[in-house]
């Protein structure tokens, strides 16, 4: 009987459109969470095949074998090998594509050897005619085993065929494509015999790879099978020889290439793209533009937000009736999400930029232009992809680093990345460059702001090469470096593919960093609305004793501030505040300041959203003030300076520029190097490199 | 003429001869490089490095290094 739900994995080479497979069959149902115990991305979604069939579709990372050498790629054997695995396939679906067919099919020859029943997707099948290419389908599917569904992921053709062949996954062959144990006889006789019972390509497969594998015992099988590393790696090429000669008799039949078709568009668009001058010019150009979009075009919509959410709160709090719940409602919830939801839109501009570039084949050409010095710095080209992203968020930045061969290389990229100016240090720059950077504009079209704005990118980025070259320097490790990357052909990038991706980030985004600063707005409302002492309980008698006392005559309004600002210094965020103010006070900031940034070091984003609700609930004003106003007005009450002054401004922004203020940073990086020294090395290192420019700045500026 | 692959000029073919299997990640012999498939030289890095090359209908990019372990024939000595 036919299962009612179908385990289908969806494998491939990188580039060949598999995403756009995946989001042809699957839409909006889609999930992205992480595979248990990694942070390797797992996206799955369901698929409706039918009024009483569905599909349950595993987007597997890209990879051009089965032979690991990362862990993205391990994750494709690890669940391809383990039968127990509650994701192990009913059907795997290997997805090519047309131009790349020859090398595409290499991974379908190794996954037909564990005999899992297996459909060959054939996409962009919309290119064929403009390649002069011909495909005898039949054919094909005769010499490689399967069935096959040539599809173009643009065109929305062939997604149904691909449908049905799903639904009838039964009827396929499990028979492999050809026999690799030829390539040494006598040593995979030897194999079958000392374990009867194992699929012999899996086994294969286990001693060859350089990972290890959860449910297999390889040890087992190394003690009775040694060959040397190097033997191994030439009978790796053996293998990969004669799968490509199986591969090229295939095409032979079942494929007709007329080369005069083929359009060089490719080749024209490298010559300018990665050419020594245009090359480098198209690409600042790019980043500008990327700087432009998050600080100028991004601020209408937040600015709307930003008034929308404060018109709420001073809403709420004249309009529900009074009490503990309202204020927490008013003071610390709605303040804490409007917090999260600001970044809306810089975040999406940021993730539109670089999902486009990495969808239209651009990024490959980044990377190509950048290895040499990149390469130098003691960088990978590769390592452009992470620093790029950052400015989005360190996290998948970091996690972007994967693909660097080399550890060394991998390792520093790791360390510096969290240098680039990330999306959550963005409402804190803003904030701060638009109090203390007056709204000039110098030549008449450059904005002061946006400049300095410019500045402090620039800045994170020198910070993470200087520390690249330092790491450099003083790392010793030992590894050969291998660098392989494919250019893939350029395309259009696919609307529905960016969009699904924008989407995907943000809510993770909103969702992840949404959580720690709700979380924290409503604890530090609780700390700031309540008090240890009895002075707390009797602040306004203690305040009208103390005016008495002086003889001072004031109004019923100055009396509530005062007794406001009196009960927050009495309150548990004040008295914490107070005791760290010794430490912050030389880099000009107050107490108030200092609990922001405290709070800031679980993630950055959190600094203005704890100003709003310190704020606040020293505030019962019934005006609608925004917080960029109420920071404007905030003075020192004893020098009646303004507290947000050039001098603490600057302090400020050097501080959230280097400081290592992420938690979720701090725990990808103990899972990407699996040790807690490298993420203690950077804490210490990025934190106290921070206290000591913002100190230096201040005491220079004050 | 034998040659070693970083030899080519932009534009240039030749057939793989011979690899230093030791020195060359197995990620690129699975891409195509093996002896026997043709390969062109597309493009240099303003820098110098790295080579772009279309191997065997595969468009990579390695570094010099990895591409003075290839030996190849040029095609006009063919």
């Amino acid at each position: 009987m036919q299962n009612a739900t179908i385990k289908v994995a969806l494998i491939g080479n990188p580039n060949v459109g598999k995403t756009s497979v995946f989001n042809q069959l699957t839409g909006l149902n889609q999930q992205v969470g992480n595979y248990p115990g990694i942070t390797v991305e797992k996206k799955q979604g369901i698929c409706k095949l039918s009024e009483t069939i569905k599909a349950k579709i595993i987007d597997l990372p890209g990879t051009y074998s089965l032979n690991a050498s990362s862990i993205d790629e391990n994750v494709v054997i690890e669940l391809l090998l383990n039968k127990k695995d509650e994701d192990f396939p009913d059907v795997a679906i290997v997805v090519t594509e047309v131009e790349n067919l020859k090398r595409n099919l290499l991974l379908f020859t190794q996954i037909k050897d564990l005999e899992i029943p297996t459909i060959l997707v054939i996409n962009m099948a919309d290119r064929m005619q403009l390649k002069g290419i011909e495909l005898d389908i039949p054919a094909l599917e005769k010499e490689l085993n399967t069935k096959i569904a040539l599809v173009s992921s643009r065109k929305k053709t062939g997604i149904n065929e691909l449908k049905s062949l799903i639904i009838n996954y039964n009827s396929l062959s499990t028979e492999p494509c050809l026999n690799a144990s030829i390539i040494d006889p006598e040593y995979f006789d030897n194999l079958r015999r000392a374990f009867p019972n194992q699929l012999l390509y899996k086994l294969w497969l286990v001693i060859t790879q350089d990972v290890n594998f959860l449910n297999l015992e390889r040890n087992e099988i190394k003690n009775s099978f040694t060959k040397s590393h190097s033997d191994l790696k030439r009978l790796q090429q053996k293998e990969t020889i004669k799968r490509y000669q199986f591969i090229n008799d295939t095409l032979k039949i079942g494929q007709k290439v007329d080369k005069t078709k083929a359009t060089n568009l490719r080749a024209k668009l490298d010559r300018i793209l990665t050419h020594k001058i245009y090359g480098y010019l198209i690409f600042f150009g790019i980043l500008m533009l990327i700087f432009q979009s998050i600080f100028d075009w991004s601020t209408i919509p937040m600015d709307f937000i930003d008034e929308t959410f404060t018109s709420l709160s001073t809403y709420t709090k004249n309009n529900i009736p009074a009490g503990e719940f309202t204020n927490l409602l008013s003071e610390g919830i709605i303040p804490g999400i409007s917090g999260i939801v600001i970044f809306i839109p810089q975040i999406a501009f940021l993730f539109l930029f670089i999902s486009v570039l990495e969808e239209s084949g651009y990024m490959s050409r980044v990377v190509f232009l950048m290895d040499k010095i990149m390469s130098k710095f003691g960088l990978s080209g590769k390592s452009i992809v992470p620093l790029i992203s950052g400015t989005a968020c360190a996290i998948p930045a970091i996690m972007g680093a994967r693909n660097i061969e080399n550890w060394k290389e991998r390792l520093i990229t790791i360390l510096v990345t969290p240098f680039t100016t990330c999306s959550a240090r963005l409402p804190v720059y803003s904030i701060l460059i638009s109090l203390i950077i007056p709204e000039e504009r110098v030549f008449g079209f450059l904005s002061l702001q946006g400049l300095t704005l410019m500045l402090l990118y620039l800045l994170g980025f020198g910070m993470a090469i200087v520390s690249a070259m330092l790491l450099n320097y003083f790392l010793k490790l030992n590894c050969k470096s291998y660098f392989v990357i494919e250019m893939p052909s350029y395309k259009v990038p696919m609307f529905k593919n960016v969009a699904l991706n924008v989407i995907e980030k943000t809510k993770s985004f909103v969702a992840g960093a949404g959580k720690i600063i709700l979380a924290l707005s409503v604890i530090l409302w609780f700390l700031g609305s309540h008090g240890p002492s009895s002075n707390f309980k009797n602040a306004e008698k203690i305040v009208i004793q103390e005016m008495t006392k002086n003889k001072e005559e004031l109004s019923t309004e100055a009396i509530d501030n005062k007794t406001n600002s009196y009960k927050l210094e009495n309150s548990y965020i004040g008295i914490m505040g107070k005791t760290i103010e010794p430490v912050i006070k030389p880099l000009g900031y107050d107490w108030k300041i200092g609990i922001a940034v405290v709070s800031s070091f679980a993630a950055r984003e959190v600094f203005v959203g704890t100003l709003a609700t310190i704020y606040n609930v020293g505030n019962h004003g019934e005006e609608e003030v925004t917080i960029r106003k109420r920071m404007a007005a905030e003075v020192h009450p004893v020098t009646g300076e303004k507290i947000f002054n050039f001098a603490s401004g600057v302090s400020l922004l050097l501080f959230y520029a280097f400081a290592m203020q992420c938690m979720s940073t701090i725990a990808i990086v103990k899972k990407e190097t699996n040790s807690w020294k490298w993420p203690l090395i950077q804490f210490v290192f990025m934190s106290g490199f921070a206290y000591l420019t913002a100190l230096i700045a201040y005491q220079i500026l004050k | 003429m034998k040659k070693i692959l970083s030899d080519l000029k932009i534009g240039e073919k030749g057939y793989i001869d011979e690899i230093n299997i030791d020195e060359i990640p197995l990620k690129l012999l699975e891409m195509g490089c093996l002896p026997g498939n043709l390969v062109e030289l597309i493009q240099i890095a303003p820098l110098g490095d790295p080579y772009y090359f279309n191997i065997n209908d595969s468009h990579v990019a390695i570094r010099k290094e990895t591409a003075n372990e290839i030996i190849i024939i040029t095609e006009n000595a063919i």
